[in-house]
């Protein structure tokens, strides 16, 4: 792992250490793997299909209560999920959905303003259905925003997306991130995405860590970087 | 080809039909009333033309004076709501007990393992034969009534909504799970409002069974309702009050039907179907 030379000055957002997971028994997803996430820190997971990059996310959302395995977690007390379906309840509406389970007096006003800055204000009363696949999307952001998470965890969340909504969701994302600074973990496969929206890119291979490299102006250049995750991703040149 | 370019041109309005083309189409007005008139208008030319004799089915208009009749001389409007009454109360218990049996054993499997299959065993057994028991245990008076009626329309609405609420979507318990919300609220936003589509739909068969239950348990030492008059009128060889009878019953049918799928339509605004 990244050794800090300063010495730990912050306690890691999220801290995993030998993490196992298997569904069979004949081979792991995770093995032994070691993962940190400082506090606000925007960390994107690459992988080829199979390679656990689910898993892990699933096991740092406490979803895997079906799976065997072992190994130390460590998360927040405030976690929230964002899915590549937006996953809104069909039967609520959009206002409803986003404070779906809030319990302080003033929750509707804070999903108001959720809403707002998703760039949604005024869709408060619309039914699910009603919007288009990116609105839903963002509805889906407003409702883990309201929740105030100090770790956002995004399975593929812009995956089931067009081109043009995907940027545009791109920049939300990085914008409501600076604004709210929680850890992100973004499970992608997409080399692109991971580079434009993460301060670092992990690429997973078999259960464990093959690559952890900073995505920082001063050092290598983007397409340096995508050129070396495709390396790592295992991405013959001719079909880059 | 320069001479057709010359020719002014005409705007057309972009006319188009906003329909689902392979949906049912337009909504008809006044569309529930259709089929009934239809059959009152069939039932009038016949017995107009003599084809169906007051013997076979008594004309409408004879109905309508036997209605007349039984209203002022023999408290049809007691008859009605004695019924009515004895209805309601039924299919509100049937509705209780269906829809918190279908909800226990819906969402724990001890509950499913205790109920499920005593339901499916009563399913095969008709509610109408198990009313000489009842007899035995509660009598011949309203309280038999009442309870063959629930038990005849508890079988849908527990069937029914079982399986809406089994029929829910799994990813949305996982989102439950995720934002942190409790059992009673995984009730009541999510497992409730998800069975509501199947719980109204076996509320339309609910509603037809207990009608049924009704004629049936009316003919046993009935002192008032529609039932009692219409036993009366076999007595008595009155065909024109027993069909004054019979379409009590139906109009009773047709509108509890109607007020259930009116419901249906304002509740479910959050599905999207092939009916709007």
């Amino acid at each position: 792992m990244a050794t800090d030379p300063g010495g730990l000055i912050t306690r890691p957002a999220v801290r995993v250490r030998d993490l196992h997971r298997r569904f069979s028994a004949n081979g792991g997803v995770l093995n032994g793997l070691d993962l940190d996430i400082a506090p606000g820190e925007f960390v994107a997971l690459i992988g080829r299909s199979g390679t656990g990059k689910s898993t892990l996310l699933r096991a740092l959302a406490g979803l895997d209560r079906d799976i065997a395995g072992h190994g130390e977690i460590e998360v927040p007390e405030a976690v929230s999920v964002v899915f590549q379906d937006s996953r809104l309840l069909p039967w609520k509406r959009i206002l409803d959905n986003v404070v779906l389970g809030l319990r302080e007096p003033d929750a509707a006003q804070r999903g108001r303003t959720a809403l707002d800055e998703v760039g949604l204000a005024g869709r408060e009363r619309s039914w699910p259905f009603q919007l288009s696949g990116g609105e839903q999307q963002r509805a889906s952001l407003a409702r883990s925003l309201v929740r105030e998470p100090q770790l956002l965890l995004a399975d593929e969340p812009f995956g089931a997306l067009d081109a043009l909504t995907r940027i545009r969701m791109h920049k939300l994302l990085r914008k409501l991130c600076e604004a709210h600074q929680p850890a992100v973990l973004l499970v992608t496969h997409d080399v692109d995405e991971a580079i434009a929206l993460a301060d670092r890119v992990i690429v997973l291979d078999a259960g464990v860590v093959r690559a952890d490299v900073p995505v920082d102006p001063a050092g290598r250049s983007r397409t340096e970087l995508r050129t070396f995750l495709l390396e790592e991703l295992g991405v013959e040149k001719e079909n880059r | 080809m320069t001479i057709l370019e010359t020719r002014p041109r005409v705007a057309r309005p972009d006319v188009r039909v906003v329909r689902r083309r392979l949906g049912p189409g337009h909504r008809i007005p006044y569309a529930f009333w259709i089929g009934p008139i239809l059959l009152l208008a069939v039932w009038s030319a016949g017995s107009a033309t003599g084809l169906i004799s007051p013997a076979i089915l008594t004309a409408p208009w004879d109905v309508v004076v036997a209605f007349g009749e039984q209203w002022t001389d023999h408290d049809l409007l007691g008859n009605i709501l004695s019924s009515l009454h004895r209805a309601a109360l039924g299919l509100g218990f049937g509705i209780a007990a269906g829809g918190v049996l279908a909800v226990v054993s819906g969402l724990s499997r001890l509950g499913e393992s205790l109920i499920d299959g005593p339901i499916q065993i009563k399913r095969s057994v008709p509610t109408l034969a198990l009313i000489p028991l009842f007899i035995a245990w509660f009598g011949i008076g309203q309280e038999m009534k009442i309870v063959t009626i629930a038990l005849i329309s508890l079988v849908p609405i527990y069937i029914h909504t079982h399986n809406g609420l089994r029929g829910i979507d799994g990813r949305y318990a996982e989102l439950a799970e995720t934002i942190g919300i409790g059992r009673g609220e995984f009730v009541r936003h999510i497992v409730l409002p998800g069975a509501l589509p199947g719980f109204l739909l076996g509320m339309r068969f609910a509603v037809t069974s207990s009608l049924l239950g009704l004629v049936v348990v009316e003919q046993y030492n009935a002192t008032a309702g529609i039932g009692h008059m219409i036993t009366l009128a076999e007595q008595y060889g009155q065909t024109d009050v027993i069909v004054v009878g019979l379409v009590i019953y139906g109009v009773f049918g047709y509108c509890a039907d109607s007020a259930v799928r009116l419901v249906g339509r304002k509740v479910l605004a959050w599905r999207r179907t092939l009916e709007d």
